[in-house]
């Protein structure tokens, strides 16, 4: 099992990196991830590890005709 | 707002016309306690002049630690229609079979007309219950009250959404499994899935006790499970008779309906040729109170349905003919998991799971979860039937006689 802190921390940094410019997938994350890691990297790790940015409020989803995980951000659509 | 500042709906007027319910005059009515629905009419007659709509869908917006349950919607004319310029909907996930004390319903209501528009949809295609219409800085205050009272919100998104179950043994005598159980272990089962979205697309179950199937699971869920039985229809003699006395036309009415002719009535005697039988629930349906399910139930399950989005739509295959009610959830968890590690894996962004099985052929499908293929994932056999022979067998095959 790999420390679901260091999951998220890695996450975080792939997910800061692609802002605004590729929209990632809970899917891509994981991937990533278990690439990164290595076997040690579970599918219940990374889902733990999104959870945990989920509810800090570090991350958070975005909806565009499926669901992507990305930053907080103004929201383009809402008016002023 | 006083009457002569009421937006003027002469187009959408026309839909208060008739017999029938209009949603045109239950907005009205709302709008007697909510300014929103005045913006919400006047944009909508505005699309309607000029065949345009204006929204706009999608964003960020949720409530925290949740990626479903909240659809954001804007107005692209917030300056016109300000009461609109959010307009989100929330999905909350509904009890199953959709069983309500009038007080849950007034704790709903009361919830919406606080922070939303008042304006909900009972129920969604999907089976939740949807409020209609709040601003941003109300969706978390919304989420608190409704979690205060016992309620959830639903999924969306690219998520396992809220399941959906028919009334089942609650109300109805067919049903061949529990489906409100079934329907809420796994809603409670696979909370994550439903509220942190983790797959290409969505994913949608659905539970109907027989194969009248009231939740249209074979067209609308990507996982079907549908209640059935395994042994003979259960037939009363007495009862039969009593319906040709009543003026049942069984020959005609039931036996040359059956799809697979596998009844007889021979004016005294109903004979069901049970093994030919392929459950349609027609004649139960027409003589209920002589005919019912078996007592060997359990339910088929099947894969792959859903209504036309990205493509067009497709209608559930058989994927387990028959799993006996008491082991039914074990096998569920079980093929659900072995079905969304395939779909991971292969799944294209946006690809429902039975596009998938489409592109990759249904025998692929099978081995990669581990099932064998079996007679009843047929649905019809194809009318341009090839056979190859090997070579071996061609030379062994014996000279038709008087060749
Ligand atoms: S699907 Fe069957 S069991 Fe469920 S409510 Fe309809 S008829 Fe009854
Ligand atoms: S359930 Fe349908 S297939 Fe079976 S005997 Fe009745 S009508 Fe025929």
């Amino acid at each position: 099992m790999a420390d679901v802190n260091a999951v998220a921390e890695e996450m975080y940094k792939l997910v800061a990196e692609f802002f605004g410019k590729k929209n990632l997938k809970a899917g891509d994350l994981t991937k990533a991830m278990i690439e990164k890691f290595g076997a040690d990297c579970t599918k219940t790790d990374c889902k733990l590890a999104i959870r945990q940015l989920m509810e800090s409020g570090r991350c958070v989803y975005s909806y565009f005709g499926g669901s992507y995980i990305t930053l907080p951000h103004k929201e383009g659509a809402a008016p002023e | 707002m006083a009457d002569d500042q009421k937006p003027k709906t002469k187009l959408l007027d026309e839909l208060e016309k008739g017999p029938w319910p209009s949603f045109v005059k239950e907005i009205k009515q709302a709008g007697e306690k909510s300014p929103v629905c005045d913006d919400l009419l006047g944009q909508l007659e505005l699309s309607y002049e000029e065949k345009k709509g204006h929204w706009k869908h999608g964003g960020i917006v949720g409530v925290l630690g949740y990626g479903g349950g909240v659809i954001g919607r804007y107005s692209d004319l917030p300056d016109k229609f300000p009461n609109v310029a959010h307009f989100h909907t929330m999905r909350v996930n509904q009890p199953a079979g959709w069983f309500y004390t009038s007080d849950a319903i007034r704790t709903l209501c009361d919830i919406w007309e606080r922070h939303g528009s008042g304006l909900t949809n009972m129920h969604g295609s999907t089976g939740d219950i949807i409020f209609l219409g709040t601003k941003t800085s109300e969706l978390e205050p919304a989420f608190k009250e409704l979690t205060e009272a016992g309620f959830d919100l639903g999924g969306s998104g690219s998520a396992m959404r809220t399941p959906s179950c028919c009334v089942g043994p609650a109300r109805c005598e067919w049903s061949c499994y529990d489906t409100l159980k079934t329907c809420d272990d796994l809603t409670r089962q696979y909370q994550d899935e439903m509220h942190r979205p983790p797959f290409p697309y969505k994913f949608k179950i659905k539970c109907s006790g027989c194969p009248n199937d009231c939740v249209a699971s074979i067209a609308r869920a990507d996982l079907s499970i549908i209640g059935t039985w395994k042994d003979d229809i259960r037939q009363d003699d007495a009862a039969v008779a009593q319906y040709a006395r009543a003026g049942l036309d069984i020959r005609k009415d039931v036996c040359d309906r059956c799809p697979t002719r596998c009844m007889e009535w021979d004016g005294q005697k109903l004979a069901i040729n049970n093994r030919e039988c392929v459950h349609c629930m027609h004649c139960i349906n027409v003589m209920p109170k002589a005919l019912r399910p078996g007592q060997e139930r359990g339910a088929t399950l099947l894969i792959g349905s859903k209504a036309p989005i990205v493509q067009g739509a497709l209608l559930s295959s058989v994927l387990v003919p028959f799993v006996p009610e008491n082991e039914l959830m074990d096998t569920l968890k079980e093929l659900i998991r072995r079905i969304w590690e395939f779909w991971d894996e292969y799944g294209n962004n946006r690809e429902r799971v039975g596009e998938l099985i489409q592109r990759v052929g249904m025998a692929n499908f099978l081995d990669a979860i581990g099932l064998d293929p079996a007679p009843e994932m047929v649905a019809a056999p194809r009318d341009n039937p090839y056979i190859f022979f090997q070579k071996e067998e061609a030379a062994a095959e014996p000279e038709p006689a008087g060749a």
